[in-house]
């Protein structure tokens, strides 16, 4: 018949025959007992029968697990592992001990809901008989002679580290006595206990005294339109940053733009029939609208075509020059005559001088990889006239790195950047590599007309190299949003710079472009915490443009999911540590897992109770132990949130929030607020406090999540009247809507995404399709003509009505009317549908916040 | 470790536990096995996977495990004999890294665990992401068992 080796499986066999099946918690049990205690049993049995050790030293191994047993079962209140009476898990897990313990006083005295537990499973008279008859005879000499052929047990066995359940524990240990009294001082000080808000004046310029933070985000180039990769990996990273630096009250400025010159564009121009300046200025356009309705917030979004960008590319060139720092070279490169122009390594193809196949490309050869130069080809042409190219020699300005004296600047520099300063792990890694493989003279010049003219004789038909110039549009950029754009760029006592990239920026951030500000030597800020990510990959493979694979800025807005959901989606998967990848899929589960199901929904139920059982105001609250733990709870994971966010961990910091409306949604679901606010004075007591916290929970949550979703922070803050002054973050969780408060009208935050339109929309991202019209908006419209919808949504519409008309009686901000009547709008569309009318949708002339 | 949270009951610790809890959730208890006897046999598995698989640490406990299974499963189409269950399921995302790097010498060693993958790896839904690992069909090594 069958065997069972496992002793596990062969309880659990027995259980289950005499009639007891398995649980969860007995299976958690179990699986925590074969993968967790008896290594640590194994361990301590090896201390005491080979080793010799004794007592508190010989149990030390299993401390860990036998501290866990204890307050699982103070935590459960049940007199054994699962239930009040034993299970398969408790003979299990005593069976694992009992060999190592013998009797309780081994076990450290403060266990003693262990003690308690162990003493009467070593009574029962089937494991007395047990031990009898297995250990009495021989002791554990058994053991001894088995474990004496084995290695010793290493217990130091590090799991790798993943972000999950390193949080589940944190979040989830128990709390002190001070951080469970602390919170409730700063709650009952409800508006007071944060900062004012604090907004910086225009233009944006350091305060003395004031944290100053200027971050950069790699400017795109312009004639690529930016797929969902470029946006995480630069814009949308930073502008969650800058967001909450400013919810922080940090003097903050926040600037990119569009990276212009170069040869593409130049190509493109000829292509499209255009100026290359006609096509930077289109495509230009295009960027803007694609950030813009991102919600990226931009203090400035500009270009390096500007009569800035050369005046301080020039200078700085001119300085690097007058400090010898530049050195002149003979350059052997293809030029076409008919295009009368060098040609760049791409524009040439030709044969593979080692394999001969025949449209090999000026760079690498496609058919056998090896790279070669553009003049090793044979019989080369231009890929755009075929004309045949010849080599001439041509001269070129190289910036000398490996110049001790510069190199001499850049590494303590670096030093200190990296010491002081938030680098992440592989910025500093390929930094690290790139110094260490030698740095070389790099070429900063090109032969080419759409650039920035070299102001030199003999040069002057050339401009800079666009990794040269490039950088150095940031700061020519600040020029054009404020002339005194030099109290940013140099001025590094009092501005902290952070450059966010994706990893195939960094060394021009980290090498390059410090070496030539250094090389100038103007005093100017150089970078202090360089943010850089891994690749956002989509779906199996790639991103591409020209197979149609993958989803880019400009269709983002035509699938009908708002741009805060793609937002959260792309903040959630950023690519910090190793590569991510974009799946609808998982978009589809993580909007209606985290966003609908989990924040939406606490945000709504707590909102609709306010409304539904309390006429719209904030109830008395009076707090329980238990209540003063949730707060204290809640404290931790905003301080969590400050503290990774701070270092520009933005991925995990989401976590937290999710976190605490997971909390909230728990609490609610314990205190069952709706059902005891039918009941006697003391539950509907008890129904008031559960809601108001939850509301409160609610508000803090709105101003933790704007810098990841503004528009639905503005929203949440619109329904629950959060009054501005509490825009803004503390360290505390604090009460900011107090008994009496009035909330407005609460709705639905977030859309179930469906299976069908979510397949829909990834086979048409998925290429190899033309583009088809845009997807149908996401939500179906109500049925017509169904009069009980019809008394609802007239009643809402009323209420909806005063309720606006009221706002604007009392002035409250323009935003919240502005949201408040988007609703109002919404709702008397609704209506015309559910009658069967056509709806006019009149344009609501609300301004975008920015 | 993986942990499942939900918004409604206390979070679930362990790949078996959360597995098992996920079947029953789809209403797919068969996977766990039928009879008592079954039940046990799919529980040593998953607890081998969780164990001894998981917590292999040098070649030589990947040769154990792998001679060990080829034992076992000389007269079984799946773990627990003649039905497919869980063990199934889990065992074979934990040996894939194994056997993706396998040689086609050591294919043929251990026959029968590389009969049982090739055959759990064809099963509907099972795969996903994974590679396929290719097993070839005609003997190279031995002629005999």
């Amino acid at each position: 018949g069958t065997v069972l080796f496992s002793p596990n499986a062969i309880c659990q066999y027995f259980f289950l025959v005499s009639g007891e099946e398995p649980t969860d918690l007995t299976n958690q049990w179990l699986e925590w007992e074969a993968t967790e205690l008896q290594p640590a049993v194994l361990a301590a049995l090896y201390a005491q029968l080979v080793q010799g050790k004794k007592g508190a030293e010989a149990v030390g191994a299993l401390v860990k697990s036998l501290t866990y047993i204890d307050q699982s079962l103070s935590r459960r209140g049940t007199a054994y592992l699962a239930r009040d009476v034993k299970s398969v898990a408790d003979v299990v897990v005593w069976g694992a001990l009992f060999p190592v313990l013998q009797d309780e006083s081994s076990l450290p005295d403060e266990l003693k809901v262990l003690r308690t537990w162990f003493q009467s499973m070593s009574l029962l008279e089937a494991c007395r008989k047990a031990a009898d008859s297995v250990l009495v005879p021989k002791g554990l000499l058994e053991f001894k002679c088995y474990l004496q052929k084995q290695p010793p047990p290493c217990l130091a066995v590090e799991r790798p580290t993943s972000n999950e359940p390193e949080e589940e524990e944190a979040s989830e240990r128990a709390l002190t006595e001070e951080e469970v009294a602390a919170p409730g001082a700063a709650w009952a000080r409800g508006a007071a206990a944060l900062p004012k808000p604090w907004q910086p004046q225009k233009p944006v310029l350091p305060v003395e005294g004031m944290r100053n933070v200027l971050i950069t985000s790699a400017l795109p180039y312009v004639n690529n339109v930016p797929h969902l990769g470029n946006i995480i990996g630069c814009v949308l990273s930073a502008d969650t940053f800058a967001r909450y630096c400013r919810l922080r009250n940090w003097n903050t400025l926040y600037v990119c733009g569009t990276d212009e010159y170069g040869t593409a564009t130049e190509t493109k121009a000829v292509e499209e029939g255009l100026t290359p300046q006609e096509i930077c200025d289109k495509y230009n356009a295009i960027h803007a609208d694609i950030y813009r309705w991102f919600n990226i917030s931009f203090d400035y979004f500009g270009r390096t075509t500007t009569p800035h960008q050369t005046t301080i590319a020039q200078d700085i060139f001119q300085r690097l020059l007058a400090h010898g720092f530049l050195l002149q070279d003979t350059v052997e490169q293809l030029r076409c005559e008919g295009c009368q122009r060098f040609l760049a390594d791409r524009f040439v193809e030709g044969t593979c001088p080692f394999c001969s196949y025949e449209e090999a490309r000026g760079d690498q050869c496609d058919k056998c990889g090896k790279l070669i130069n553009a003049v090793e080809l044979k019989r080369p042409q231009c890929k755009i006239c075929r004309g045949i190219p010849v080599v001439k020699p041509t001269q070129h300005l190289f910036l000398d790195l490996p110049k001790a004296s510069l190199e001499e600047q850049l590494e303590p520099w670096l030093e200190q950047s990296w010491t002081k300063g938030d680098w992440t792990a592989n910025a500093r890694y390929i930094t690290r590599s790139w110094i260490r493989d030698g740095l070389k003279p790099r070429c900063i010049t090109r032969d080419l007309k759409w650039g920035t003219p070299v102001p030199l004789d003999g040069f002057c038909d050339k401009v800079f190299y666009v990794w040269f110039d490039a950088p150095i549009g940031y700061l020519s950029i600040t020029a054009n949003y404020t002339d005194q754009w030099e109290r940013w760029w140099k001025n590094p006592q009092q501005v902290e710079l952070y450059n966010f990239m994706a990893k195939d920026n960094v060394p021009f951030h980290s090498v390059i472009f410090p070496c030539s500000l250094l090389g100038a030597d103007d005093n100017y800020t150089l970078v202090n915490h360089l943010i850089a990510t891994e690749y956002l990959n989509y779906e199996d493979g790639k991103f591409s443009k020209s197979r149609g694979v993958g989803v880019f800025g400009d269709m983002a807005k035509d699938t009908g999911i708002p741009a805060d959901i793609w937002r959260f989606y792309l903040l959630y998967l950023r690519p910090e540590g190793q590569d991510s990848a974009f799946s609808w899929s998982d978009l589809m589960l993580k909007n209606n897992s985290e966003l609908l199901n989990n924040l939406g929904n606490f945000i709504n139920r707590a909102g609709m109770f306010v409304c539904k059982f309390f006429g719209g105001t904030v109830p008395d609250m009076v707090l329980t132990p238990d209540d003063k733990r949730l707060l204290a709870r809640v404290t931790l994971e905003l301080r969590q949130y400050h503290q990774l966010l701070e270092k520009v961990r933005i991925r995990d910091a989401l976590r937290c929030i999710l976190s605490i409306s997971r909390h909230g949604n728990q609490y609610i679901q314990v205190n069952e607020p709706w059902k005891r606010i039918k009941g006697e004075e003391e539950d509907r007591q008890r129904a008031g406090t559960v809601t108001g916290i939850a509301v409160n929970m609610a508000s803090l949550l709105a101003v933790m999540v704007q810098p990841y979703m503004p528009s639905i922070s503005v929203a949440i803050q619109a329904q629950l009247c959060i009054p501005p002054d509490c825009f803004v973050l503390g360290h505390d969780f604090t009460c900011t809507l107090p008994p009496g408060h009035r909330v407005g009208t609460v709705s639905p935050l977030f859309q179930k995404l469906e299976h069908d339109q979510v397949e829909a929309l990834r086979k048409q991202f998925g290429g190899g399709q033309v583009r088809s019209l845009p997807a149908p908006a996401s939500g179906t419209p109500p049925a017509p003509g169904d009069p009980q919808l019809i008394q609802e949504l007239m009643e809402q519409e009323a209420k909806q009505g005063t309720h606006v008309r009221q706002l604007k009686a009392s002035k409250v901000e323009k935003v919240l009317v502005d949201a408040e009547v988007a609703k109002l709008l919404e709702l008397k569309k609704q209506l015309a549908l559910a009658e069967g009318k056509s709806p006019e949708v009149p344009v609501p002339k609300g301004k975008r916040k920015k | 470790v993986p942990v499942l949270q939900t918004n409604n009951s206390p979070s679930l610790i362990g790949l078996i536990t959360i597995a098992a809890h996920l079947v029953k959730q789809a209403k797919k208890e068969e996977l766990l096995g039928s009879t008592a006897e079954e039940k046990a046999v799919v529980q040593q598995w998953l607890e081998y996977r969780v164990t001894r698989v998981d917590g292999r640490s040098s070649k030589e406990d990947t040769r154990i495990i792998l001679k060990d299974l080829n034992t076992y499963l000389e007269d079984k189409v799946y773990l627990a004999g003649n039905s497919f269950t869980l063990a199934d399921i889990l065992m074979y995302y934990g040996l894939h890294p194994v056997m993706v790097d396998l040689t086609v010498q050591e294919k043929e060693k251990y026959l029968n665990v590389s009969r049982w993958f090739n055959h759990i790896q064809h099963y509907p839904g099972v795969r996903q992401h994974l590679s396929n690992v290719i097993f070839i069909k005609n003997r190279l090594y031995t002629n005999a068992h």
